[in-house]
């Protein structure tokens, strides 16, 4: 976000944190429900910094903790998702056989929500990192596999054809060619797996482990606690929208010279 | 170098229900050396004539030989430069450029003299690490002649090659195929439905007809070499300009 544009993207979100604010302490909303923004705040600092004071709040000071279990988890099941999706998603473009074997399954099982999985997944796996790597992974492979399949097939049969009567074998044609071609696609793919990612970590969490965001998510909502619930849901969107700017600046960099094309 | 022999192919394309007869028994013999333009209005199958020497499609009927060998796979040995670049978007002008000896594993001592010839030649010096998107129409297709000069084909295969540039640019193309053609020599098929352009090139023209594609007539070109711009200027230019006008216009109107 450049400088010059950046009082615009703030503006709406002030406005409605002012409309929040209102709403709370003009009781338009039944009190002790929704807690004020400013309470949230305080919380979420305590959350984070820890009391100066001994603090009652099981919460106190480990906001950290809790996000480093959830990124871990998401990271590895995103990278689980990649390792598996891109070069399947490759083969699935790139070979009819495999198109015709594999494909069908994937759209069959697709529509099946993360949330569906959730008691198959602690059958098999427990209540452990297992289960929520499975969400998350499962969860994040289909977009990255759906987009790099996509991708593969849009490859332009002119450089296919340019390829070959420079004298590419089929291992080059698919790596320095199909591959490259595929990339703003699988990059597409790649963001959208990151925030479903991000879904599927919160729904883990909730019930399949006993750490990180979506834990204290539905701990914090048991006991009462909406202040820290808030919190949580600006962390996991805080965090969402680290991850995809991250992936947008590497995609930004791999991809330099599709921005060329953009403003010729 | 290299000669080109077509014999009684045709080329049958499937569209939806039916069969699309594109090419009808079409016979042709190219010699070492020699330029020939294939000549015709669009959709008469001349691409698809080039496309089936340089080893993209295959015949339904007949048999394309190259140096008396079928042709049954595309190759360095038959360089094609296409309408539309199709450069490598990803790569830079000089990764384009050596894309064919880095995929045959010349190594990088044995072909950098060379291309550095080759750029001067096209005239993209100091143009080695732009983006084909950061290059003009004609400079697109400088990179598309040079990475398939590279490869020191025997047989060139051009299929309209400046066919979406500027008029301008096209007679400064047209005028560089010329000196590298004379330097060179390899056998060369280049597709046009531009009279002027296959008489300033070419010392043959086959006119093809339409639907489907049949070679109509072959014309000797009998202009002097080295030719410029300034040929298209010349009597015996215009003389068989009329004539090919003539044979053209007369399959357009039926």
């Amino acid at each position: 976000m450049s400088a010059r544009r950046a009082p615009w993207a703030v503006a709406l979100p002030l406005v409605l944190l002012l409309l929040w604010d209102v709403a709370v302490s003009r009781h338009w909303v039944a009190e002790g429900i929704i807690p004020a923004p400013a309470q949230v705040a305080r919380s979420w600092y305590t959350w984070i910094f820890g009391a100066s004071t001994a603090s009652l709040s099981p919460y106190s000071g480990t906001w950290v903790a809790n996000v480093l279990h959830s990124a871990r988890r998401v990271l590895l099941g995103f990278v689980l998702a990649a390792a598996v999706g891109i070069p399947l998603g490759v083969f699935i473009g790139w070979n009819r056989l495999v198109a015709r074997v594999v494909d069908p399954s994937i759209q069959l099982l697709r529509p099946v929500p993360i949330t569906a999985w959730l008691p198959f997944a602690i059958a098999v796996f427990g209540i452990y990192d297992a289960s929520a790597l499975f969400l998350i992974g499962l969860g994040a492979f289909y977009p990255i596999v759906v987009n790099t399949t996509h991708g593969v097939r849009d490859t332009n049969l002119l450089l296919l054809r340019a390829a070959r009567m420079l004298g590419a074998g089929p291992a080059t044609v698919l790596t320095k060619v199909v591959f490259r071609s595929a990339l703003p696609s699988i990059f597409t793919g790649l963001r959208l797996g990151i925030g479903v990612a991000w879904t599927a970590v919160i729904v883990a969490e909730m019930i399949a482990v006993k750490s990180g965001l979506g834990y204290v998510l539905w701990d914090a909502y048991y006991v009462g606690r909406m202040d820290i619930c808030v919190a949580t849901m600006f962390s996991v969107g805080l965090l969402g929208l680290a991850s995809d700017q991250i992936l947008l600046r590497v995609s930004r960099l791999v991809l330099r010279w599709r921005a060329l094309e953009a403003h010729a | 170098m290299s000669t080109v022999s077509l014999r009684a192919v045709s080329k049958e394309f499937q569209a939806r229900a039916d069969r699309v007869l594109a090419v009808d028994g079409v016979d042709l013999a190219i010699a070492h050396n020699e330029f020939a333009a294939i000549l015709g209005p669009s959709g008469c199958g001349k691409s698809t004539v080039l496309n089936m020497v340089a080893g993209f499609e295959r015949p339904t009927r007949g048999r394309v030989l190259v140096d008396e060998q079928p042709v049954d796979a595309p190759g360095p040995q038959r360089g094609v430069v296409f309408q539309e670049a199709a450069l490598f978007p990803w790569y830079t002008v000089l990764d384009n450029v050596t894309f064919g000896p880095r995929t045959r594993g010349v190594p990088p001592g044995a072909y950098r003299p060379k291309v550095e010839g080759l750029l001067d030649l096209v005239g993209l010096r100091g143009f080695e690490r732009h983006y084909p998107a950061e290059l003009s129409g004609g400079m697109k297709q400088r990179v598309g002649l040079a990475r398939v000069l590279v490869m020191e084909p025997a047989l060139l295969l051009m299929d309209e090659p400046f066919g979406s540039l500027d008029a301008q640019t096209r007679s400064v193309m047209q005028e560089l195929l010329l000196s590298v053609w004379e330097r060179h020599q390899q056998t060369v098929l280049f597709v046009t439905h531009d009279i002027e352009e296959a008489l300033l090139l070419a010392d043959t023209v086959v006119v093809m007809t339409a639907r489907p594609g049949r070679i109509k007539t072959r014309i000797p070109v009998d202009l002097p070499r080295p030719r410029t711009l300034e040929t298209t200027t010349s009597p015996r230019f215009n003389e068989l300009k009329r004539q090919l006008l003539g044979l053209v216009r007369q399959d357009a109107l039926t």
